[in-house]
């Protein structure tokens, strides 16, 4: 499809790092205020969909080729479920550990001292052990999923005189 | 009677939206009839959190010490996410039987003699 | 504890977890070889198929034994009483249909290796046919409400994907749609019915709802809702119109696992009806003069009216049709109407004091008939796809002739045709046996019912079978060869099963069937093993 005016490209350019840094904070702060990695991940898949409307599809896929955002989803959802495998993987070297699938393996132990603290604030944001690292994954794949059906569905319905 | 104005709500939301599935011929109305039961289950979801008086779960020593129940919020949350994966995957599909056949009703599409 | 009792302690998890880490892990593996992604598409199926034997051999060692496992700690029960965690139960019944499961996924995924070899698009549809693998397996063996809701959509988002593959032609972008609305209306019936049980119990959890369930007005509410939506995911008349488009269109690896799906479904009205809302089925609706009316039997009456008319036009919509794939589909819609008129007549008579056995017998009929079920409507959903590779076409009218050049095709067909209409030795018959004595016993019509349509369906694919494989040579079939080995090795597969279960039965019934029944019937072993008996 064909992009719009200059004026609506200049408050894109305007708008868009506002939009990104708003969705970035959604995704960071999940596990303190409202917000995670789906909703984080929509406020910044909606940015890029401004892109996409003010210009032009062609644009856009000649900027972003379309084959790497599989490849991103696919390191998402990787980490997110490595994540969860690794509370299982830890009886192969702590024999005696109570392990299970998606267990937080990070709060109250003394290996790796970053993520260990427990309610010491109100705003600090290492202190929910692995719930962050799974809203970093679940923020990346939604995304480059939600970025890449609205990036289809405009190219693909172009109509035939545009080229 | 002012707390039963939500269920009502969902209740006309759910028909609405059963009506345009079953009656409309259109494929993008039927889209959009899913869109809507789906809304109103939402909403009956959240409503089910609430009680009287009550603060969001978020801060530990704010005023008032009931907090509405963090669980359905997970679970209506869960329910958008999916919601949107249904209605992607249903706008594409619509996208391509309007490329093959040229026409969006439904009584057109479909038969079994080509 | 060594390494197997650690596996076998993680494996409900393990079960769904490595499907699921392998279809994301898909993408990535297929930019560098194709052969490389097939091999390991498969090597994930086997070892999955691994745990779960290693699990099923667990669970018959004891009698009656559950395994549960809690994701992301050690206990559900909290000190203040509430139950917090997501569980996964793994008992007789839900080992049962994890076998089945097990079965129609390492048999598809051999045969799309060289069933699908010529399409594009590939490294989307393994990841796709993993992700149904994992959501299947997933609505199986949870012990969780909510949870069985999202691995429902899963599955069902994947499966419309996989069967609008071949985009290139429009009826079968038209078979997805229509099943991913009537899928995505189901799920959400079931999701209101969830929510409605939560508002009044403040439970998701099966265990502690079924301990805690009375029979209130919102209750019944909530069960007719939870039966209408299963039930259109399992395709019982009147809400069976996807079935055969859905099944005829899709390529014949999908519809394998469709199937499954399907059966899930039906697991999960089951797991329903008698675990959640175990403890209400002797409770009196109604009195008409000295009759007890209650509520099993009202659900029981309904359920055996409506397999009646599922056997019905199941039979014959198959009489009139002149498509390969679509008269099978509704040969299975039929079959979903034996198991239902088994679990019916159980349903009637299993909890009356007067005569136990007729209603036991009959929950081990048609408990057997979806294993039995399964593959042999697998076996003659491959054999149509192998036909339709060696000919590119699908109409019977067109056919003919097809067994002098495709030996092995014809073979597998026969043994699929003979276990379909129940004839011995196959296993067909050992199920439709226990069928047609447990259902005399409640009424003679039904018998006499079951029996005419099983001739019928008899008829059926003798035609077809006339008509697609014997005959004269048509000269346009001179080419056709016989189809490749790795799809002669996953008909080969189910079809040494079906032989196998037809000539000892009784194997089969005795380990695998019964304990299945017994988790069936006993919900309070079921409420015990999480939360410790029936809380006051």
């Amino acid at each position: 499809m064909r992009g719009m005016s200059r004026i609506v490209k200049t408050v894109t350019n305007v708008a868009f790092p506002f939009i990104m840094i708003y969705g970035l904070y959604v995704i960071a702060h999940g596990h303190l205020t409202p917000g995670g990695g789906f909703q984080g991940g929509a406020i910044v898949a909606s940015g890029l969909a401004m892109l996409l409307v003010a210009y032009g599809s062609i644009w856009v896929v000649g900027k972003i080729k379309e084959k790497h955002l599989p490849v991103l989803e696919s390191v998402g959802a990787i980490g997110f479920i490595g994540l969860a495998f690794i509370g299982v993987l830890l009886i192969l070297f702590y024999t005696s550990y109570p392990a299970s699938f998606f267990k937080n393996f990070l709060i109250g132990q003394d290996v790796i001292p970053i993520f260990n603290e427990i309610g010491k604030g109100l705003a600090n944001i290492n202190t929910a052990g692995v719930i962050p690292l799974m809203n970093f994954a679940v923020g990346l794949k939604v995304i480059a999923g939600l970025f890449a059906i609205v990036l289809v569905m405009a190219y693909s319905t172009r109509l035939k005189e545009e080229k | 009677m002012i707390y039963n104005i939500p269920y009502i709500a969902v209740v006309a939301l759910i028909l609405i939206g059963l009506y345009a599935v079953i009656f409309k011929r259109n494929l993008i109305k039927i889209v959009i009839g899913i869109t809507l039961i789906e809304s109103g289950v939402n909403l009956f979801l959240i409503t089910l959190a609430f009680r009287k008086d009550s603060v969001a779960p978020i801060y530990r020593g704010s005023g008032s010490p009931l907090m509405s129940l963090p669980v359905p919020h997970a679970l209506t949350l869960t329910s958008i996410v999916i919601g949107v994966a249904v209605l992607a995957l249903m706008l594409s599909l619509v996208v391509h039987i309007y490329r093959h056949y040229g026409t969006l009703d439904s009584r057109k599409i479909g038969g079994e003699e080509e | 504890m060594n390494i197997i009792d650690e596996l076998i302690f993680h494996s409900p998890a393990l079960i769904v977890a490595i499907p699921l880490l392998g279809a994301f892990l898909t993408p990535l593996i297929s930019k560098i070889n194709d052969k490389l992604r097939n091999g390991f598409v498969i090597f994930i199926v086997l070892l999955t198929s691994a745990i779960v034997l290693l699990l099923a051999n667990d669970i018959y060692s004891v009698c009656g034994k559950i395994h549960t496992y809690v994701f992301g700690g050690t206990q559900t029960i909290t000190e203040g009483g509430f139950a917090i965690r997501i569980l996964f139960e793994v008992d007789g019944l839900n080992i049962f249909m994890a076998l089945i499961a097990t079965i129609l996924a390492i048999a598809g995924v051999i045969y799309s290796w060289a069933f699908m070899k010529e399409n594009t698009g590939l490294d989307k549809y393994y990841t796709l046919y993993l992700l149904m693998i994992a959501g299947m397996f997933g609505m199986i063996l949870t012990g969780d409400m909510f949870n069985f809701f999202v691995f429902l959509e899963i599955s069902s988002i994947a499966s419309c994907a996989l069967i609008a593959f071949w985009t290139n032609k429009g009826k079968a972008v038209d078979a997805g749609f229509k099943y991913i609305v009537i899928s995505a209306t189901g799920a959400l019936f079931i999701l209101f019915a969830v929510a409605i049980l939560y508002g009044q119990y403040n439970a998701l959890n099966m265990a502690v709802l079924a301990s805690k369930i009375q029979f209130s007005f919102l209750d019944k509410i909530a069960l007719v809702l939870l039966i209408s939506g299963l039930a259109m995911k399992a395709g019982i008349v009147p809400m069976h119109m996807w079935l055969p488009d859905a099944y005829g269109r899709a390529p014949s690896s999908v519809t394998l696992i469709l199937i499954g799906v399907t059966q899930a479904s039906l697991y999960g009205a089951l797991r329903m009806i008698f675990t959640v809302y175990g403890g209400n089925l002797t409770n009196t609706l109604n009195q008409i003069g000295d009759i007890n009316i209650d509520l099993n039997l009202l659900l029981g009456i309904f359920i055996v009216g409506l397999s009646l008319l599922t056997i019905f036009i199941g039979v014959l919509m198959a009489l009139k049709e002149n498509n390969f794939k679509r008269m099978i589909a509704f040969a299975a819609v039929a079959e979903i109407g034996y198991m239902i008129l088994a679990i019916g007549s159980a349903l009637t008579t299993a909890f009356s004091t007067t005569d136990t056995t007729t209603g036991v017998m009959a929950l081990k009929g048609g408990i057997f008939h979806i294993l039995n079920d399964a593959l042999d409507v697998g076996l003659l959903f491959l054999v149509a796809g192998a036909v339709y590779y060696a000919t590119k076409e699908t109409s019977l009218n067109s056919l003919g002739g097809l067994a002098r050049n495709m030996k092995y095709t014809t073979i597998f067909f026969l043994i699929g045709l003979l276990a379909v209409s129940g004839m011995p030795p196959m296993n067909g018959f050992a199920s439709k046996l226990i069928i047609y004595q447990s259902t005399y016993q409640v009424n003679p019509i039904l018998a006499i019912v079951a029996i005419l349509c099983s001739i019928l369906l008899l008829a059926v694919f003798v035609k077809v079978f006339h008509s697609a494989f014997l005959g004269p040579k048509l000269p346009k079939f001179d080419e056709v060869k016989e189809v490749p080995k790795s799809m002669l090795l996953a008909m080969g597969i189910i079809a040494v099963i079906i032989i196998f279960i037809g000539l000892f039965p009784d194997l089969v019934l005795n380990n695998i069937v019964q304990p299945a029944v017994n988790a069936l019937t006993d919900h309070t072993n079921y409420i015990s093993n999480v939360i410790g008996g029936i809380q006051p």
